[in-house]
């Protein structure tokens, strides 16, 4: 499975400048691994070193959040769109 | 002194400040790691070049430890995470609080102290970072509780000339002391009070909030401590401590730091209380001993003299190796103050900064 993930501008630094980059996996943990295999500084960004989701860290799997459950168990379909997004906690102003 | 450099971090961002006239006047370079708060810094200049580490977060993309061998020009991230617990810890650094170079027998030996409460040890110069699991692992670890500030590993301090001999600093865990390299560690409180416990167990093993402890490289068996309500001093390495808070307008602070050649000479930054934030009295004004925490006089010559409310974090005030010394405090206010001749007398070297949370100096051969 061949997916788009598509980055907020505070994350391009880590992506080349791309707004988006392409990931594979039919779940959003092994798209996630196959992330970390191609672009870490990035992945680490996403999730922490027990691979789990940052607290302060949206996705949407084809518009659809991935809070709550397994995130990681997310199917993530052939061209579908994962949409990151900094949550609106998580500053201290 | 040649080229010093001074690195503030602070709540959104890195300032480097340089001078080239023996730390009479400070140019700043550009903010980095914009709305990034950067909690710890350090300078290890024991090999050549010199490498400055960042310990840098953010709210929603975690924490970054990060090296520059260009004094600050460009940062290197490695590819692989630098510091991370292992797999099936159930644990992830949450802020990198202290970064120190270990001693110079081990040149390329850097430690970490992180939020939840533990310790890593670098042995590639801070590429990549390991944790000591002895600390980790300690029975005591499960009652540790967080500080105000979080669970919070701030203050390592390696023996000048016995490599395995290493104190951490935890709030609200206090001191902890190995002798043998991170294998086992034993507490290190007797005698400092835990002043918000029940009255009759204010003075327990360990779970004290000690938010700093510091000492001069010649006598490493005398440390000091500035504590949650309390400033002390130990002959013996932390078997036991004794207040030397005489002077001082109050024992109430975060900030300790030890003179680079005079070890009876110590500089504190008193606040009034825990639930009070502010300079007593709110007089901007650094208190020095001469004679070991026996007295404490005031320094204020140079600084505001109006009311004056920003307080001092517990790495926001350095000294660095000059003779006589430069001393240096960050406040919340976002000013950075200097002294060069001891704290005789200050001035302002930045302001209009965010609030600042880490000062570290160095003399740059």
């Amino acid at each position: 499975m061949t997916s788009r993930l598509l980055l907020p501008a505070a994350l391009r630094h880590y992506a080349e400048e791309q707004a988006e980059v392409e990931i594979h996996g039919g779940t959003l943990g092994d798209a996630l691994d196959d992330l970390a295999e191609r672009l870490p500084q990035l992945e680490r960004r996403l999730r922490d070193e027990q691979g789990r989701l940052r607290p302060h860290v949206l996705m949407f799997v084809d518009g659809v959040s991935v809070r709550g459950g397994a995130p990681m168990d997310t199917p993530v379909g052939d061209g579908a769109e994962v949409f990151v997004a900094p949550a609106v906690s998580g500053g201290t102003g | 002194m040649g080229l010093a450099i001074l690195l503030i971090g602070t709540r959104k961002g890195l300032m480097i400040a340089r001078s080239t006239d023996d730390r009479r006047t400070w140019a700043t370079d550009d903010f980095q790691f914009l709305n990034q708060e950067v909690y710890s810094v350090a300078v290890d200049t024991r090999r050549d070049p010199p490498r400055i580490f960042a310990g840098v977060g953010t709210g929603h993309w975690g924490p970054l430890l990060t090296y520059s061998d260009d004094l600050g020009k460009s940062w290197t991230e490695p590819e692989e995470p630098p510091i991370g617990f292992p797999q099936g810890s159930e644990a992830s650094v949450a802020r990198v609080w202290q970064i120190q170079p270990a001693t110079d027998q081990q040149p390329d030996v850097v430690y970490a102290g992180v939020e939840p409460h533990a310790l890593f040890r670098s042995d590639d110069r801070g590429q990549s970072f390991a944790l000591v699991e002895g600390l980790w692992e300690h029975p005591h670890r499960p009652s540790w509780t967080p500080g105000g500030g979080g669970a919070c590993l701030h203050t390592i301090l390696p023996h000048p000339t016995e490599p395995k001999d290493v104190m951490v600093v935890m709030s609200a865990a206090g001191v902890y002391r190995t002798r043998d390299g991170g294998t086992s560690w034993e507490p290190a409180n007797r005698g400092i009070q835990a002043a918000f416990l029940p009255e009759d167990q204010r003075f327990p093993e360990f779970g004290q909030c000690v938010h700093k402890v510091a000492f001069h490289p010649e006598h490493p068996e005398r440390l000091f401590a500035q504590n949650h309500f309390g400033v002390y001093r130990s002959e013996n390495r932390g078997d036991s401590w004794a207040p030397v808070e005489s002077g001082l307008p109050s024992n109430f602070g975060f900030a300790l730091v030890a003179h680079p050649h005079r070890p009876e000479t110590l500089y504190n930054f008193p606040l009034q209380a825990d639930a009070e934030r502010f300079p007593p009295k709110a007089k901007l004004r650094v208190y020095r001993t001469e004679n070991a925490g026996a007295d404490w006089e005031p320094l204020s010559q140079g600084l505001p003299t109006d009311p004056y409310y920003g307080a001092v974090l517990r790495d926001a005030m350095v000294a660095d190796s000059g003779d006589p010394a430069g001393v240096y405090f960050g406040t919340r206010l976002g000013e950075v103050y200097a002294s060069r001749d001891d704290g005789d007398t200050w001035a302002l070297i930045a302001g209009h900064l965010p609030d600042v949370l880490s000062l570290r100096v160095a003399e740059i051969a």
